[in-house]
């Protein structure tokens, strides 16, 4: 795809950051608000899909590596899994940091927040769900050249 | 001859729907409601996590979760798999 017109680029300049910062905070206060690290992380990767709709493929791609979001989803992955996997001596999915919420009133909070895995878990998800869905996006919009009949030399737009 | 079977067979399910949807519990008063008191109960006061769901969802069932998360990597090796690059550059 082309790059649309200098309406559309300036509004995409405007609102994009505005995704990650509202996906971001979805993902961190994932245990106190309705949210999460699924939900937050589907609004972070809608950043991605914004920049491909409003720059085209070509500048797109030029700016971002696709290692960068295929080392955010193992990490994810990995920070998660080992999160589950280190409250063994009890169970799997232990919470072994969690605080009881009248030493959390009586003391205040610290660096870990006091849910304990539950907010770390959340921002491993988040980080997770935002590179996976990042992916999937970029290899759609690459494959879609895979299915058009025709030279390819001239990229499409529909804007001008 | 089917238009009578089908109308007696629709009789027959519609009456089964409604009576199923007759002796439904009212909303708010589930049958049997340990676990939901539980959960409620103990949500904020063990895990200081004020929001119930991402208690249950990350700590109570966290295999759960485990598995959603493998359910979106297969949907993502499947879907690279499916738009890999052919010959044609980008």
């Amino acid at each position: 795809m082309r790059p649309l017109s200098v309406v559309v680029r300036t509004g995409c300049d405007l609102f994009a950051w505005f995704l990650i910062v509202f996906g971001a905070n979805v993902i961190i206060h994932g245990d106190v608000t309705p949210g999460g690290g699924f939900q937050g992380g589907a609004v972070a990767a809608t950043f991605i899909t914004l920049l491909l709709v409003a720059y085209g493929g070509k500048k797109v791609f030029s700016w971002v590596r696709p290692g960068i979001f295929n080392g955010m989803l193992i990490f994810g992955l990995m920070a998660f899994f080992l999160l589950g996997l280190m409250g063994f001596p009890n169970s799997f999915f232990y919470n072994f940091i969690a605080v009881p919420h009248e030493v959390v009133q009586a003391t205040g909070h610290g660096v870990i927040p006091p849910s304990g895995t539950i907010a770390l878990m959340d921002i491993a998800v988040g980080i997770e769900v935002a590179g996976a869905l990042s992916i999937i996006v970029l290899s759609m919009f690459r494959g879609i050249r895979l299915f058009r009949e025709g030279p390819m030399e001239e990229e499409s737009g529909h804007d001008r | 001859m089917k238009k009578i079977i089908f109308i007696v067979a629709a009789i027959i399910v519609g009456a089964m729907v409604v009576g199923a949807v007759d002796s439904i519990r009212p909303f708010g008063e589930p049958g049997a409601s340990p676990m939901d008191d539980y959960f409620i109960a103990s949500a904020l006061k063990d895990r200081s996590s004020e929001n119930v769901v991402t208690s249950i969802v990350f700590d109570y069932r966290g295999f759960d979760t485990i598995g959603e998360a493998a359910v979106l990597f297969t949907a993502l090796c499947a879907i690279t798999a499916l738009f890999r690059e052919g010959r044609k550059k980008l």
